[in-house]
């Protein structure tokens, strides 16, 4: 149709999905003209950034061929067991430790993971539906189950930092929060990882045939290994910074959100079996949940029909994409 | 001979293998010159994959050396065994069906040059010369599983040609191709050889691969049987050498006279598939369609047992409407289908052998919702008996069976449920030559008992062993019949491709 789009545009999930976006936007502003605006748009910012980081290392684990619930369950042993950690000796501490620190125990959680699955070789759900359960028993049994207010100071200087603010014409205030940069950074660098890198494309490769990755040279056991510590510290990442900017350690959140996550990055593309995913995909994926999670009652639908609407919108924006392969499949055979 | 050791790029000798007692190899000397096409024959068990691990670096030899251009190689493994230019192709291609042709081909050659960072132009250059260098045209940034099965194969080849192959080893080369792909992958051995690159074919199919091949090897129980210039052998002679037998195949007797009309397709016509395809089957009559890939023969093979359904037209069997499109109805009217792919489509492949054979004859042994367990099980050890079924234990699961006793097992399947219709897709499909030979002769001792048979198939010798008719089929039409007792295979393979 036209040169400079991809030949496959118009049946690519991506394309769907932003369509699906645009489509909810433009009735959403016909029936709420203040629904597009600034305040808005950063609000959804500010509630993709956690989702965002979580669902890029979620679809890493989908490319690989793998699946991954435990990562929620890392993020929330991660930060609370730092801000426990820097409470009881160093509260002083300035921020960036505090996240490295946290993205240290991410990593080591998702080292776990990575053993039983590259090394051991057991199934990735199963070993993560068990550490998922390991982790977030022995985080409220053995450090803590109180929801802590009273962070370290030098994490809610964070949350306070801004990199824009300011206040509308018709009086309302918004502000977007340093933490956007860290959902930068992590895209940045994943994309540096998947797209520029051997060991990135060996994850594609993986995902595609393990069998033929073994053939032709691929070290299968590091790399896999390295995809699930790399998802651990993203979720190390995400945890901190959703307990800095919420200003609260609770040691029961973030759990139960794996599946929207998963779902997410599904709706942007990325295939269960393994091999396919993108992180414009997984972006806009994200961008769409969290878009109805906040904003369908501006269109008039009820929150409680959130989850119906999801759902809905995982079996039209996988099915069609689905059916279409399958169709021209059965044409072509 | 001396000489001949000193210039091989492979040179065997003496090679023994043992697996815990069992000989898999005994002594066999085997030498592969830079250039020559070696054709490696034998059936299943008779030793020819093991040789081939040896080769490549998968199993140690138990006793004798391994040379490699030339260097004595004490130790092996498979990046040794690909550094010294050995490359497998193995029959599923071991690609990447997610990545972009240029990626696939180039992919081996990065990792072995230990870089860490991808470099997409590269990458294309590299896939750019490997397809060059073989004079195919294919879009570098298509994504593999988009190609059609010859197409992938190519790709094969070339990511082995950028690894700097001396040697390309090729598992059942032709096996998925059509008779013109075949002949264009001829074309590329022998511009391979030209180029000093050694080939050895692993195979099945014999024909195809002998008139490219210099010199011809063949195992039977591990010992070297045959050897010979390539010229010394015809399918004949090989068929020989690998079963130790004669196995001669006899065209199929005639069609009793006034046989009745027995199966009755009227216009089948499905948009985009197949259109206005109509014939008769006679009781005791096999009939053959064939066509390329892509001609639409496996989608009427589907048709007729209800598996897609067509936009229009009709099956009587015995007089009887069949409906259409419903598989269920189509085994009421005791039509049979042995799908092409029994892997996937056919059997349960971890569950036994005798579970494969009585799955499909529950409805027979349930009286009052409960299943007759000992009379399901008498019936199908009876059909696996009279369909010699070579297995230790009818509890093994089937996917330890070989392949020609595997589809043995799906046959066994339909033939205790006494179809009157037999639709047999790709019936020798991945079996090894005294396989094919026993199954051409149930096929006929089948339609000696007024069974219709229909063999579904682009293996053209298949076809003139078991038809009376065949139906040559292209771009979804039947365009020709051919009586199958007198066309010859030279003909049939012209009237295909043309």
């Amino acid at each position: 149709m036209t040169g400079w789009l991809p030949k496959d545009f118009w049946t690519r999930n991506e394309t769907l999905v932003a369509g699906v976006i645009a489509l909810f936007c433009i009735i959403a502003t016909l029936s709420d003209p203040r629904f597009f605006t600034i305040t808005t748009v950063s609000d959804l910012l500010r509630a993709s950034i956690v989702i965002g980081i979580l669902a890029v290392g979620a679809m890493l684990v989908l490319v690989s061929g793998g699946i991954d619930v435990s990562f929620t369950a890392i993020a929330v042993f991660a930060m609370y067991s730092s801000t426990v950690l820097f409470l009881a000796i160093w509260p002083d501490a300035p921020w960036p430790l505090i996240f490295a620190v946290s993205v240290a125990f991410g990593a080591f959680l998702g080292a776990f993971n990575g053993f039983f699955i590259a090394f051991l070789g057991l199934p990735t759900l199963i070993v993560t539906l068990g550490t998922l359960s390991i982790f977030r028993g022995f985080l409220l049994t053995f450090i803590g189950s109180q929801r802590i207010s009273d962070l370290p100071p030098d994490m809610r200087d964070f949350s306070r930092g801004v990199l824009a603010r300011g206040t509308t014409e018709a009086g309302n205030f918004y502000s977007i929060p340093w933490a956007a940069l860290a959902l930068v950074f992590v895209i940045v660098l994943t994309w540096f990882i998947l797209k520029k890198t051997m060991l990135g494309r060996s994850i594609y490769a993986i995902g595609g045939s393990v069998e033929s990755a073994r053939r032709i040279g691929i070290n299968v056991k590091w790399t896999q290994f390295f995809v699930y510590v790399y998802v651990g510290a993203l979720a190390g990442l995400a945890g901190i910074i959703h307990g800095s900017v919420g200003r609260m350690a609770d040691p029961f959140s973030l759990v139960g959100l794996e599946l929207s996550v998963i779902a997410a990055v599904v709706l942007g593309g990325a295939r269960l079996i393994g091999g396919y995913g993108t992180l414009t995909g997984t972006l806009l994926g994200v961008a769409l949940i969290v878009i109805v999670q906040n904003s369908l009652i501006v269109v008039g639908i009820p929150t409680t029909w959130q989850s119906v609407t999801i759902g809905i919108l995982i079996l039209l924006g996988t099915g069609v994409p689905a059916y279409r392969a399958k169709r021209a499949a059965a044409r072509a055979g | 001979m001396s000489s001949d050791h000193d210039t091989a790029f492979i040179d065997l000798r003496a090679i023994t293998k043992r697996y815990a007692g069992v000989t898999a190899l005994d002594s066999v000397d085997f030498t592969v010159q830079p250039g020559e096409a070696v054709c490696l024959a034998g059936e299943n068990g008779s030793g020819k994959s093991t040789l081939i691990k040896i080769i490549s670096g998968v199993e140690p030899a138990t006793e004798g050396t391994v040379r490699i251009a030339g260097k004595e190689r004490p130790y092996l493994n498979p990046r040794i065994s690909a550094a010294a230019g050995v490359m497998v192709i193995f029959q599923d291609f071991s690609l990447f069906p997610n990545l972009s042709v240029a990626e696939n081909i180039a992919f081996a050659t990065q990792l072995s040059t230990h870089e860490r960072f991808f470099k997409s132009r590269a990458t294309r250059e590299i896939a750019r010369k490997a397809l060059d260098r073989i004079g195919v045209e294919i879009d570098l940034d298509a994504r593999v599983e988009t190609l059609p099965v010859a197409q992938k194969q190519l790709v094969a080849i070339c990511r082995a040609l950028a690894s700097q192959a001396q040697l390309i080893i090729m598992d059942e080369p032709t096996t998925a191709l059509t008779e013109k792909e075949v002949r264009r992958l001829q074309g590329i051995i022998r511009m391979l050889k030209d180029e000093g690159v050694a080939v050895i074919f692993v195979s099945h199919k014999l024909a195809e691969v002998l008139e490219v091949s210099e010199k011809v090897v063949v195992l039977r129980n591990g010992k070297k049987v045959a050897e010979g210039p390539a010229t010394d052998f015809d399918t004949q002679s090989l068929t020989y050498h690998m079963t130790g037998r004669d196995v001669p195949e006899v065209p199929p007797s005639e069609v009793m006279a006034g046989a009745e009309t027995l199966m009755h397709v009227e216009s089948l016509t499905k948009e985009g598939s197949f259109a206005d395809i109509s014939f008769d089957l006679k009781t005791g009559e096999v009939l053959g369609i064939t066509g390329l890939l892509g001609s639409g023969r496996t989608s009427v093979a589907k048709a007729l047992f209800g598996l897609v359904a067509p936009d229009a037209g009709s099956i009587t069997v015995e007089g009887k409407p069949v409906p259409t499109g419903d598989p269920q109805a189509a085994s009421m009217a005791r039509i049979g289908y042995v799908p092409e792919d029994r892997l996937t489509e056919g059997l349960f492949l971890s569950q036994s052998i005798l579970r494969n054979v009585a799955i499909g004859r529950l409805d027979a042994h349930t009286s009052g919702g409960f299943l007759n367990m000992a009379g399901l099980v008498d019936e199908a050890s009876d059909w696996l008996k009279r369909l010699k079924v070579k297995a230790p234990d009818v509890e093994a699961p089937v996917q330890s069976l070989s392949g020609g006793n595997q589809q043995r097992v799906a046959l066994a399947r339909w033939l205790s449920r006494a179809p009157r219709v037999l639709v047999l897709n790709g019936p020798s499909v991945g079996v090894d030559v005294g396989s094919k030979a026993d199954i051409h002769d149930i096929i006929r001792d089948l339609a000696s008992q007024g069974i219709g048979i229909i063999v579904i198939s682009d293996d053209l010798p298949e076809l003139l062993a078991t038809c009376h008719r065949i139906l040559v089929m292209r771009d979804g039409r039947i365009i020709d019949e051919l009586d199958g007792r007198s066309v010859t295979e030279d003909d049939l393979a012209h009237r295909l491709a043309s």
